[in-house]
């Protein structure tokens, strides 16, 4: 009796007493890591019907056709498929934005659209994800190239202009959910009121209260309203004595991404 | 009414606008969804709240 299995993402069926070492042996034999439904094993595995297998040579850079789908290889089985057809809005590209995005295109987020007006500067490279050599540099544009490094394969759509009621709507309404990331508060307010009002059924996932270095675990997301989820303390402005800094920042960074995963994958809850 | 799932009594009507001047909050910086209805800011002076609604603020602070 055969099995059906995939390997490399490339499905195939395999006889019922197949075990990973046996495929690694017949398929990539210089192979040193293996990876099942997402996680590396050390021994060999019978193999189940429905299994992901993947094989990897350390070190070694794939070709093209091979290299996306290795990339997902440590995600937990089902979630590249959803995933990959995902649209993203991105909506300011400073500690919280520049970090999300990344989180983002690692795990092959299909297409984002990110937008910020505003060129890096020295004094946003204590948390934001920029080099040196982008200073002078839109902020869209330097993400658009570090995005490019790491996920060849995803869509990065940028638009380096101001948001406001005027534009929102233009610039995110073809998105399955929106990332609110901006530092000042009014336009926070500003692009969640627009989104909400103009589309009432997508879902926005905002921050509120990420500053200084207070406790780690202050920092929560809650679904504050029927599609509005908010991550932060809610109260730790940025202000005079109370500075922005990436492990915080980082922090509710991670919070949003989640979420917005967790979005794409159904879950409605925090 | 309910205010962010608290009980909030007034001798009168209110609105929007002197509930936001009561609770200290920056009509700028918050977003106001009467009974899962988002309410835009520019009403906020004329829309008056029911003693059965359910208000739900949110009021953000800046950074990012």
């Amino acid at each position: 009796m055969n099995i059906q299995v995939w390997v490399n993402e490339k499905g195939m069926e395999v006889d019922a007493e197949s075990s990973v070492f046996l495929v690694r042996d017949a398929m990539k034999n210089d192979a040193d890591i293996m990876i099942l439904n997402g996680f590396p094993i050390q021994q060999d595995v019978l193999l189940q019907d429905k299994d992901r297998v993947i094989l990897i040579k350390r070190g070694e850079i794939p070709c093209e056709e091979e290299l996306e789908s290795l990339m997902t290889a440590r995600h937990t089985p089902g979630v590249h498929e959803k995933v990959k057809n995902a649209k993203v809005g991105i909506a300011g590209l400073g500690g919280l934005g520049s970090n999300i995005a990344i989180a983002l295109a690692r795990i092959g987020v299909g297409k984002l659209i990110l937008v910020d007006f505003d060129i890096v500067e020295p004094s946003n490279l204590n948390r934001q994800q920029y080099f040196i050599k982008h200073i002078g540099m839109p902020k869209t544009e330097a993400l658009k190239e570090l995005l490019a490094l790491i996920h060849p394969y995803i869509r990065v759509e940028i638009k380096t202009v101001y948001l406001d009621e005027d534009n929102i709507g233009a610039c995110f309404g073809d998105t399955d959910i929106v990332v609110e990331a901006f530092d000042n508060p009014k336009s926070k307010a500003c692009l969640v009121n627009t989104m909400l009002s103009t589309f009432p059924g997508r879902p926005i996932v905002a921050a509120s209260g990420l500053a200084g270095y207070d406790s780690n675990n202050a920092i929560k997301t809650k679904k504050v309203m029927r599609n509005l989820y908010v991550t932060g303390d809610g109260v730790s402005e940025a202000a005079p004595g109370c500075g922005l800094m990436a492990p915080r920042v980082l922090i509710a960074a991670g919070h949003q991404a989640n979420m917005v995963l967790r979005l794409i994958l159904g879950e409605k809850e925090v | 009414m309910l205010v962010n799932g608290k009980e909030m009594q007034f001798d009168e009507a209110i609105t929007i606008e002197a509930l936001l001047i009561q609770l200290k909050l920056n009509e700028d910086r918050v977003v106001v969804e009467v009974n899962r209805q988002i309410i835009e800011k520019s009403k906020y002076g004329s829309t008056y709240l029911n003693s059965d609604d359910r208000v739900e603020i949110v009021s953000f602070v800046g950074g990012g």
